[in-house]
Formats: structure tokens, C-alpha cells, sequence
């Protein structure tokens, strides 16, 4: 991978949940910091979101979920992103209603970031830069 | 007649042009101000002093008038909250409908008036509790309901002929209020006597809320025949509450939320007229749902706005002539989007405020969103906490005890002004997508060219950017107290409620008439592909406990699925 090429950045929203002000406005927000953002919109399976991140061979996924289905539906994606082998090749990441108490459990599923309500940008954009520091 | 002469104004405009010479310009030169701009939440300017000058057409006769009468600026009722305060409706739902049941009569005891129901997503989406999408989700962040069945359980040993009933729901409103109408045909209450409101607004689920079962066209058909059906048989029901609330969550600005809101309320009316039906019928029963942001002034101005406005258009554009049809009678909520985690006991001073504000705006009902939301759905201590916002509010301040008072305030009346003509701005925007062919082609076009969901995600987008920025401060959020408190109790969310429902959901399918369900599913499916009112279809399904995944199947299979088009 060349330094040249911009970050490329899967968004979704998995299960049914509809509140989608947040992922969009950091799909504005990264695209602006000058990633290659795909957001996929809602009602998206596990299996396509990984799907479209090995088709675009991107850099991070990105995951929004404020239904409190977190548990259940980032398990299913970690069991896809282990199928297909890509467990620390693409950094995953998780926004939305996340008690602070389910923190810790989802990190060790395997989740790298955990972005709660109320988070900054800057702080996601500082994250994804420090974790990809080849400019990816 | 103006409010003020001509000479009154140029007298205010002289005397603040000079102060602007004089005073003013000292003080300034000792002392400037602390920011170059004010702004409100949606990203208004806000000069420094309002004066008679700021309004000077306002005419007290045609643009305020009295309360109870056109154009209902100050209210829709001669005597507002002097004859009956506002109603203190807490949406509640989580679990099965027997654990939100439990919740009713807790909320019944502590001085709630009126009951609200909030769906999981699967009902919202149109789903059973087992359809593979439904998993981790079933009764999560509201009630789970699958069948007539689970409806007579959340309903059970409540007066509903004496209880206001609202069902928050939408695509799905027809098959909700079908399984509402068959448990009252079941504990013997007249339609008639029900009182209450479905959401049922469809056109807002494609970029407020989010919540579509049905694509655009399909999904207006149902709203519609629900609004037929409901005006021929439950005279006393509300068949749209038409909804900016989720507009506004999803970071749209105040006057969007008015703009867009009135455009999906005109191409209700407009496809009411089709149907044949006269304004004067139906627009009776036609409500309205706002959010209340933390702007106070923005806010209350924006409430009075939307009212001038809606009863503008039902008279002068679609001619209705009973006062009672022009009325844009509301519902407000604090918004949940507000409610920030850290110091969560802050969001109590926020409800109010808010609250406060949607008092002054002149609201029908209200419900103060629960201080513990940024962690999880509201323990019953922050219900009940809610609910004394509103009773305190309503009975300790005096705020109630005379119509609009801030009526008159020439801030008050230029942003209500102001906000006015912004909404206008954005009907008419939308009405020219449809060609000149009304605002209902307008509104297909505007969702299907993605135009709302860009506006709306612009505007949220700028707000984030002042937060980011610390141009609009918030205590937890871009400013930190040392030594912030956790909420007291959060909701115990229980796991094992999936399963209950799951197992309650099975046993039906398993006792049921399964040759009547499927007959009734393929009269529904008929009457889809004609141009028969299906609820009458739905009814029948209902009773014959088909599910409300496969109703909505049913219609599914007659106008396909919808799918997010990702805009951002």
C-alpha cells in the first residue's frame, strides 16, 4: 500500500436501528479529513459490511449501533471478520449507546475503538490516523 | 391594523440609532462583547436588542390575534391550561407487553393522564420477534408486539375508553391500531368512545426516525387509508401525529423542523382530498408532534410559528372553513438527543428548560425525556422524576396561569416571524420538485432525490462542528466538571424478555385457525393490489391473530421493501 493512497473507511449500521444522525455526520466529518468514505446506510448484514470492506480492501470499518443490539450484532461481525481472516488487517470500530460497562467485553471480542455518544471527531479522526501511521 | 404607527417605529429606530452612537458605542469601546456573534442552537443570528422596529408590520388582528381564534398564534384553545393543563404523557415500552403494562399503571399511579406506547424496532420495522433481523432487538428499546394478542396483554385492566391511548408508530400504524381496535371489540368499548392518536406519519420515516417498513408511495397509501377509515368509524381518533420530533433528532434546525413537517402535513391533506374527503372532515383529527431543543426563545417562538402557519394554509391554501380543522394542536417531547452522559443529573435542568419552553409554546401534551437516556432506556425513577418537571412546572410557577404570555415580546414575535417565512421558504422549495403538481409530488421527489435527508445532514453536521469548535458550549460534553455523578439506578434491561416473547409469539402461531389467517393474508393481499381501503383487511387479519410480520409481509409483497439509500 502506497502512502499516497487516501484511508478508505466502511460505515454501516447493523440490525434494524434507525438513528443514523451520528455515522453520517462522521462520514462528513472523515471524508473532510480526506479519507474514502463508503457509508453503506442501514439494515446492513454482518456479512455485507465484510463483504464490502474485502471488495474495497479498506482500512477501517466503522459501525454504528444506538439499538442496544451492540453485543449480540458486533459478536456476529467479529465471527465474519475471523472467517475471512482479517482480524487486525482492517481496523473496526464502534459508535452509539454503549454502556461503559459493556466497554470492556467488546475490546476483547476484538473491537479496537469504542466511540460512546458524545464523542468527538477529532478524537475519532486522531485515533484512526495513530492506529493506521503509514498514512495507510 | 400595525401594532405600532409609522411615526412610533421611526421614533425606536431614531432613538436606537443614536443610543448606537452614543451609549452603546462607549460601553463597547470600554468593554467589547465576549463573542462577535450570538447565535441560537439552529445557527440564527441574534441581534443585541429587539425593538418595535424589528416587526414593524406585525398587525395585531390577522397576525396574533386571541387565543381560540385565527390565526391561533397565541393558542389553539379560548382558555388553554386555565380550563386543564397540558397532558403528561410519558412514552413508556420495553420488554413484553406484560412488563410494559406493569409500567402503565405504575406511571397511571404517579399522575401520568394520558398513556403513550413505544414499539421495539422489529414492530417499528414491520418484523416478528423471530425473523432473523429481529435478534438482540426484540423488546430492547420498546415493546414488543406481535399479534391482537400481546395488544389486549399491554392493555390489560386499562380503561381504554376512559385513558388517552398513542401508539408511536408508523408504516406499521395500520396494523397497530387494527390490533388496538380488535382488543376493544374484545373488552366490549365502542370504537366510537376511543380516544388517542397513531403516529402514522410515513412520509417522515425517510429522513426522520428511519423506522420504514414500505417504500415511499406504498407506505402513503396505508397513512391514508387509515385517516379514511378512521374518519368513517373512530370519529374521536387522531389519525396522523405528524412529526418533526425526529426531524429535529436527526440535527435538522428549527425552521426545517416546521418547513418539512407542515409539507408532510400538506400532502396528507392533499391526498385526504383526493380520496374525497372535505378538510373540515378530517383535518379535525390531524395533530402535530414537535421536539423541543434547549434554545429557549427559538423554541417557543418556533411552536407559536408552526401554528400561525398550519392555520394559514388549512384556511387560505386547501379551504377549510371549521376553525377546528385549521388547528395545529401538538404534542412536544424534550429532545433525547440533548441528554448528554456525563453529569446526567444535569439533564434535569435541561428537561425543564425545555419542558418550560414547550409550556410557553402553548403544547397539547407533553413528555420530558428521562435524565438517564445518554446511558439507557429510563429507569422509573427518571419517569417519575419526568413527571414532576411537569407537575411542578405546571402547578408551582404561575406559567400557566395566563395564555402566551411571552406574546407580544417583540424578540418573541420577529423569530416567530422569522421562522415563519424560513419554513415557507422550504414548502415552496419542495413544492417546485413536484412540478406544479401540489406538495404531495413535491414530498415523493424531495425524498427521492435525497434532498431532506442532505438538508438535515448538513445542518447536523454544522452543529456538531460549533460543538467541536467550542462555539456552542455544553457542560459533559465540550466542557467538564471535576467531579461529575453517574445516574443513581439505571433500567435493568432483561435478557430472557426476548425469549419470552419468542416462546408467547410461537404458542399463538401454534393455537391459532392457520387456514383463516392465511385466507385473511390473501384477502389483504387482493385488496393491496386493488384500490380498496385495506384496513378493513387488516382487521380481519387481525382477529384471525395474524402477525404483524406477516400483515406487513403481506403488503410487502404487494409494494416491495425500501431500501436506505446511504445518503450523507
Amino acid at each position: 500500500m502506497t502512502t499516497s493512497k487516501p484511508t478508505k473507511v466502511i460505515l454501516a449500521k447493523l440490525g434494524l436501528d434507525g438513528h443514523d444522525r451520528g455515522i453520517k455526520v462522521i462520514a462528513k466529518a472523515l471524508e473532510k479529513a480526506g479519507m474514502d468514505v463508503v457509508y453503506m446506510g442501514m439494515r446492513v448484514t454482518p456479512e455485507q459490511v465484510v463483504d464490502r470492506a474485502q471488495q474495497e480492501d479498506a482500512d477501517v470499518i466503522g459501525i454504528s449501533l444506538l439499538s442496544g443490539a451492540h453485543k449480540p450484532l458486533m459478536t456476529r461481525l467479529m465471527k465474519v471478520v475471523d472467517e475471512r481472516e482479517m482480524r487486525g488487517e482492517t481496523l473496526i470500530l464502534l459508535g452509539g449507546t454503549v454502556p461503559d460497562g459493556d466497554r470492556e467485553a467488546l475490546e476483547e471480542i476484538g473491537i479496537d475503538g469504542v466511540f460512546p455518544v458524545g464523542s468527538s471527531l477529532r478524537d475519532i479522526e486522531a485515533f484512526i490516523k495513530e492506529r493506521l501511521p503509514d498514512g495507510a | 391594523m400595525t401594532l405600532y404607527d409609522k411615526q412610533s417605529i421611526k421614533r425606536a429606530r431614531d432613538a436606537e440609532l443614536a443610543w448606537e452612537h452614543d451609549e452603546l458605542r462607549r460601553t463597547l469601546e470600554r468593554a467589547p462583547e465576549s463573542q462577535e456573534r450570538f447565535l441560537t442552537v439552529s445557527g440564527r443570528e441574534i441581534d443585541r436588542i429587539y425593538t418595535p422596529a424589528d416587526a414593524p408590520d406585525l398587525d395585531y388582528a390577522t397576525d396574533l390575534g386571541l387565543p381560540g381564534a385565527y390565526p391561533f398564534t397565541r393558542g389553539v384553545y379560548p382558555t388553554m391550561y386555565r380550563a386543564r393543563q397540558w397532558t403528561r404523557r410519558q412514552i413508556a415500552g420495553f420488554g413484553t407487553a406484560k412488563s410494559t403494562n406493569e409500567r402503565y399503571k405504575y406511571l397511571l399511579a404517579h399522575g401520568q393522564t394520558g398513556l403513550s406506547t413505544d414499539f421495539d424496532h422489529p414492530t417499528l420495522t414491520g418484523y416478528d420477534s423471530l425473523h432473523p433481523l429481529s435478534e438482540g432487538e426484540v423488546g430492547r428499546l420498546g415493546v414488543a408486539i406481535d399479534t391482537a394478542r400481546d395488544m389486549s396483554d399491554l392493555f390489560d385492566g386499562i380503561p381504554i375508553d376512559r385513558v388517552s391511548i398513542s401508539l408511536t408508530i408508523n408504516h406499521p400504524a395500520i396494523v397497530l391500531l387494527s390490533f388496538l381496535l380488535a382488543h376493544a371489540e374484545k373488552v366490549g368499548v365502542p370504537w366510537e368512545t376511543l380516544r388517542g392518536t397513531v403516529q402514522n406519519d410515513s412520509l417522515k420515516e425517510f429522513h426522520g426516525q428511519k423506522t420504514f417498513a414500505l417504500p415511499p408511495r406504498g407506505a402513503y397509501r396505508m397513512t391514508m387509508d387509515v385517516v379514511e377509515f378512521c374518519t368513517r368509524n373512530v370519529p374521536n381518533w387522531n389519525t396522523i401525529s405528524i412529526s418533526g420530533y425526529h426531524t429535529r433528532e436527526a440535527g435538522s434546525t428549527a425552521g426545517q423542523e416546521v418547513g418539512f413537517t407542515l409539507a408532510q402535513g400538506m400532502a396528507y391533506v392533499e391526498g385526504g382530498l383526493q380520496r374525497g374527503l372535505t378538510p373540515d372532515e378530517f383535518g379535525p383529527r390531524l395533530s402535530y408532534f414537535f421536539g423541543v431543543h434547549m434554545d429557549f426563545f427559538e423554541e417557543v417562538a418556533k411552536l407559536r410559528a408552526g401554528r400561525r402557519l398550519w392555520a394559514r394554509i388549512m384556511k387560505e391554501r386547501y379551504g377549510a372553513t371549521d376553525p377546528r380543522a385549521m388547528l395545529c394542536r401538538f404534542h412536544s417531547q424534550t429532545l433525547g438527543s440533548t441528554l448528554i452522559r456525563e453529569g446526567a443529573l444535569n439533564n434535569l435542568i435541561r428537561g425543564t428548560t425545555q419542558a418550560m419552553a414547550a409550556v410557553l409554546g402553548g403544547t397539547q401534551s407533553l413528555h420530558v425525556s428521562g435524565y438517564d437516556e445518554a446511558h439507557d432506556i429510563p429507569s422509573e425513577d427518571a419517569m417519575r422524576m419526568s413527571l414532576n418537571t411537569q407537575r411542578i412546572i405546571g402547578n408551582e410557577t404561575g406559567v400557566a396561569n395566563t395564555i402566551d404570555p411571552l406574546g407580544g415580546s417583540f424578540f418573541i414575535e420577529k423569530l416567530t416571524n422569522e421562522i415563519e417565512e424560513e419554513a415557507l421558504a422550504y414548502i415552496r422549495t419542495i413544492e417546485d420538485m413536484g412540478g406544479g403538481e401540489g406538495v404531495l409530488s413535491g414530498m415523493f421527489a424531495a425524498i427521492e432525490n435525497g434532498y431532506i435527508e442532505r438538508e438535515i445532514s448538513e445542518a447536523a453536521f454544522d452543529y456538531q462542528e460549533r460543538i467541536e469548535e467550542h462555539a456552542y458550549k455544553v457542560l459533559g460534553l465540550n466542557e467538564h466538571e471535576e467531579d461529575s455523578v453517574p445516574p443513581p439506578e439505571l433500567y435493568e434491561h432483561d435478557d430472557d424478555e426476548e425469549e419470552r416473547q419468542i416462546a408467547r409469539l410461537e404458542a399463538v402461531i401454534h393455537e391459532r385457525d392457520a387456514a383463516r389467517t392465511e385466507a385473511a393474508l390473501e384477502a389483504l393481499r387482493q385488496a393491496a393490489r386493488g384500490s380498496d381501503n385495506t384496513m378493513p383487511f387488516i382487521l380481519d387479519a387481525s382477529r384471525a391473530d395474524a402477525t404483524e410480520g406477516e400483515i406487513m409481509g403481506a403488503l410487502r409483497d404487494v409494494f416491495g421493501d425500501h431500501e436506505d439509500p446511504g445518503i450523507f
